[in-house]
């Protein structure tokens, strides 16, 4: 495997993030469901052919296999579009990995999220995911806005016992971040500082976000810019400074409100 | 370790047989609510698998090398924690708390809220995908221990059954899963053929897996079954038992009506006469 370049898409952090977590010493099992090429477990499967299993076009089998591993202590990756997973499989989520003992240690990992798989149609583009997921009590639930934040995403959460969902896109991005940020599970990051209004964005929209504030600069309005990447447990500190410090709060995600 | 009893006899086992069905009837009849009909059906599957066949140990119920049993047609409570309490799980006094508030006895069961559950249930279908996990990580890990599952026969109108029914030839986990079927013939709403038929020989035999049938009331006919269902073979096990809804009881057998109501006081009474008479 190669380093990814400066431009990517966030799905193509998955497998690097898989592969440092168990250079890492985690227990770690991945699954796909006949979508590896696209989520990108393919790679990790490659580099780690006994912690990867492929369980074909079956999306609820996938989340309990996971439940199964995780109850006999490893840490389950699952990774498939994010119009299936949690669409085609929410109840599993629920029954089989959010309730049983206050969660199970099963990490979501949903690539193709929102909108802009355009052209694949209705069917393709999810833009419910994240009203599904955030439902689930236990799970984390993260949107990461480039490759270096997804793939640090990824791996925070598969250091925690509890369940969670990483949205990944399909685009190649523009890279926000490089090695020296430290994302933190549960804190907003702040991009941009600003007065007068403060924009709050996830995903591939943080970068939008960076470009709107750049516009209302040269009309002499100065925006914060707050990476909300971590939606669940949701920073509030941050939200609560931005409304006091700014006055006025725009939000951006690629999803139905 | 301690792991299983010496093989206990065959009128033992309806001995205890007759234990868990007067708890079962007292439970739903307590609760006024639950699941008497799929519970008294699957008696003893559940009798002849956790004294003579599942490897456990009760006072140490998260011992690694335990086999897992899986409950996957989660409305069977009564039975499972009639099972588990004769088994020495816990006290049969907590049976008195069956679906009441602050009880760990739900009305369907919650993974590790009593010693003894391995998972969460009640949406029907899932049993055996997580099955197929634990059975996956025990391989990883070195372990040999056994995921045994049961399931109902309306169960098996799920989808997610067969998702599952399919994977396990696939990842040759035909030793590590035995797959067990109460085929009642009888789910919620009615009469299963009236339904949804399903033929459950053909359709487990289609999907690449050795069928087993038993009559489900002849403890020695499942004992055999069961003693079967371990021996290696080619193919994944699964047992179909030909059981009756209800069994033990008059008023409740074969009879829809009873899937999930609980008796009154003199129906009560009347099913423990009969059960401890033994209805024939």
């Amino acid at each position: 495997m190669t380093p990814a370049p400066a431009s990517a898409a966030t799905r193509e952090a998955y497998p690097f993030a898989l592969i440092e977590l168990v250079e890492q010493g985690v227990d770690v099992v991945a699954i796909d469901a006949d979508l590896s090429v696209s989520t990108m477990g393919y790679q990790f499967g490659e580099k780690y052919p006994e912690r990867w299993l492929s369980v074909g076009v079956a999306e609820q089998n996938m989340v309990g296999i996971a439940a199964g591993f995780a109850a006999a202590g490893k840490t389950a990756f699952i990774a498939s579009f994010a119009a299936f997973l949690p669409g085609r499989c929410f109840d599993q989520l629920r029954t089989s990995v959010a309730q049983p003992r206050g969660g199970l240690n099963v990490k979501c990992v949903a690539s193709h999220g929102g909108i802009t798989v355009g052209e694949d149609g209705m069917s393709a583009q999810a833009i419910e995911d994240l009203a599904l997921v955030t439902s689930l009590i236990p799970f984390d639930v993260v949107v990461p806005a480039d490759f270096e934040s997804a793939r640090q995403a990824i791996v925070a959460v598969g250091k925690t016992a509890r369940p969670s969902y990483v949205r990944t896109g399909r685009p190649k991005v523009a890279g926000i971040y490089d090695a020296s940020y430290r994302f933190e599970l549960g804190k907003a990051n702040l991009l941009r500082p600003g007065t007068d209004v403060t924009l709050i964005a996830c995903g591939i929209m943080v970068g939008v976000a960076l470009q709107a504030a750049e516009l209302l600069a040269s009309e002499g309005i100065s925006a914060r810019v707050l990476d909300m990447a971590t939606i669940k447990p949701l920073d509030r500190e941050a939200v609560l400074a931005a409304a006091r410090e700014t006055g006025a709060i725009v939000t951006a995600e690629e999803h139905q409100t | 370790m301690p792991t299983s009893l010496a093989p206990v006899s065959i009128d033992e086992l309806r001995d205890i047989a007759k234990r868990v069905r007067k708890h079962i009837v007292t439970m739903v009849y307590q609760a006024q609510s639950g699941h008497p009909g799929g519970s008294l059906s699957s008696v003893e599957l559940g009798v002849s698998l956790f004294w003579n066949h599942l490897r456990c140990d009760p006072a140490n119920p998260s011992w690694p090398d335990r086999d897992r049993f899986i409950l996957s047609k989660g409305h069977a409570t009564p039975f499972y924690y009639s099972v588990l309490a004769e088994r020495g799980y816990f006290s049969p006094e907590l049976l008195s708390g069956f679906r009441t508030l602050g009880s760990p006895l739900q009305g369907h069961p919650s993974m590790s809220a009593a010693p003894g559950i391995e998972m969460s249930g009640g949406s029907l279908g899932q049993g055996l995908s997580f099955a197929i996990g634990q059975a996956l990580a025990g391989r990883l890990d070195g372990r040999d221990y056994r995921c045994w599952v049961l399931m109902g026969d309306g169960e098996l109108n799920e989808g997610q059954v067969w998702e599952a029914a399919m994977a396990v030839p696939h990842f040759d986990l035909g030793d590590r899963i035995i797959a067990l079927v109460d085929r009642n013939g009888i789910q919620n709403d009615g009469f299963a053929d009236n339904i949804m038929k399903t033929h459950p020989v053909e359709m487990w035999t289609g999907f690449g897996w050795r069928v087993l049938e038993c009559d489900g009331h002849d403890m020695a006919a499942v004992d055999q079954a069961l003693s079967e269902a371990e021996k290696p073979h080619e193919r994944p096990r699964v047992v179909v038992a030909h059981t009756v809804k209800g069994k033990g009881v008059s008023f409740m057998e074969n009879n829809p009506g009873f899937h999930g109501k609980a008796p009154t006081k003199e129906q009560l009474e009347q099913a423990l006469a009969q059960i401890e008479g033994g209805l024939s």
